[in-house]
């Protein structure tokens, strides 16, 4: 086995339109953050898919185990009072 | 939870269709599966640009060039979604590109087959282009999340990839008696090559039961096969040109075109090696990497050297 040492490997988002939230597409290796911004506009917007793009590398990810989703997600699955549909009102009250 | 019981919640989570994802528990069967058929399938779209690179510089016309480089580098992004999801399996960028270059790794059999002219160039587009596709729109379901999304990445971007490899056919065949000759030739060296694409018939494929229980596959190769040529015997048509089968005929019982037995022992002695161009290939991706290493190391030396100026600023 080769002992060569890859890239970094670098996590991509990108807004499609001004205005909309950057969302992950996916990700690519590059050796700092100017490369890794041009090879995700290479791979990732070649049909106008991005008007902006973000990059960070992924060790800066830190995200939620999938295994504590019960506990960790729990406050928010007993409070239906938060969603509108939990309020029954009277149909003359139109529009609310 | 003992591994029993995991595997019991993995299975209940594949039939549910909920996706799974790189942090979640998986059979170590499933991840080895995946990483061999995602890399695997990588590789393909990188070896694939090098039939195609064979005509960059001789494209009929600028217009044909353009597209046609346009299409390659679209498959160089389809290996670097695929690299990049498979990566998530916890195998490493460079492990896989040993692989392939130390012949541990396969990548489709089509692409060690010689484009010898123009229309070639059009036969991959329709046929080899076409061929994948089914394959991938299938695979846009697949159990495993980032597979997927890649998958319906790439599905996006393929339709131009068979559109302009027809296009090329249909200008051909309405050309100079030589120009449909021409392509022609090039269907009938192309069409069993793409039917070998789906892999073995079901009953000799070795991964397919375990696949479809994981919902890794979603068609058999025999279904996906057999959609190609249902929908290539009327696509032909259009061309004024024919598929080099004497026993494709509609079967009504079936609903669907028969077809004649493919050559499956040229088919296992491509994958074996024994092509006429899977030596070329795998020299042409060494010599590639190799003589890429000065690029790769300059740019880590480089933004090493940037960061160390950033400290000191
Ligand atoms: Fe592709
Ligand atoms: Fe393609």
């Amino acid at each position: 086995m080769s002992t060569k040492k890859d890239w970094p490997l670098w996590e991509v988002f990108i807004a499609s339109k001004r205005g909309l939230n950057h969302k992950h597409v996916g990700s690519l290796h590059a050796a700092d953050a100017e490369m890794a911004l041009e090879n995700a506009r290479d791979v990732y917007t070649r049909r106008k898919e991005g008007e902006s793009i973000w990059v960070v590398e992924s060790k800066f990810i830190f995200a939620s185990n999938p295994e504590d989703n019960d506990a960790f997600f729990e406050p928010a699955k007993n409070k239906v009072y938060r969603h509108p549909t939990f309020y029954d009102l009277p149909d003359e009250v139109n529009k609310m | 939870m003992d591994e029993k019981e995991l595997l019991n919640r993995f299975q209940a989570q594949i039939d549910a269709e909920i996706k799974i994802e790189p942090k979640d528990w998986m059979p170590d069967a499933y991840r080895q599966t995946l990483i061999r058929q995602m890399s695997q399938h990588a590789h393909s779209e990188i070896v694939g640009m090098l039939p195609e690179g064979n005509w960059v510089t001789r494209a009929p016309t600028l217009k044909r060039k353009a597209i046609l480089l346009a299409k390659i580098q679209d498959e160089a992004g389809h290996g670097l979604y695929l690299y990049s999801a498979t990566e998530t399996l916890g195998i490493s960028r460079q492990e896989m590109i040993d692989a392939l270059h130390e012949g541990r790794a396969k990548y489709s059999s089509v692409f060690n087959y010689p484009t010898l002219n123009w229309a070639d160039i059009g036969a991959i587009g329709w046929l080899v282009d076409g061929a994948a596709i089914m394959n991938q729109v299938a695979l846009m379901r697949t159990s495993y999340g980032p597979y997927s999304r890649a998958m319906i990445r790439i599905c996006k971007e393929e339709s131009f990839h068979q559109r302009q490899g027809f296009d090329i056919l249909y200008t051909l065949s309405r050309g100079s008696d030589e120009q449909k000759a021409m392509a022609q030739d090039a269907l009938n060296r192309w069409w069993w090559p793409s039917m070998m694409m789906f892999g073995p018939h079901d009953s000799e494929s070795t991964h397919s039961q375990q696949s479809t229980k994981w919902k890794i596959k979603r068609k058999s190769n025999d279904e996906l096969r057999q959609d190609f040529v249902d929908n290539s015997v009327q696509q032909v048509k259009v061309l004024g040109l024919t598929l080099p089968d004497p026993d494709l005929k509609w079967n009504e019982e079936r609903q669907h075109y028969d077809y004649g037995p493919i050559d499956w022992e040229e088919f296992w002695a491509v994958v074996k090696g024994r092509g006429p161009c899977n030596r070329e290939r795998i020299a042409a991706r060494k010599k590639a990497y190799d003589d890429g290493e000065w690029v790769r190391e300059a740019a880590l030396a480089y933004a090493k050297k940037k960061k160390a100026k950033e400290v000191l600023a």
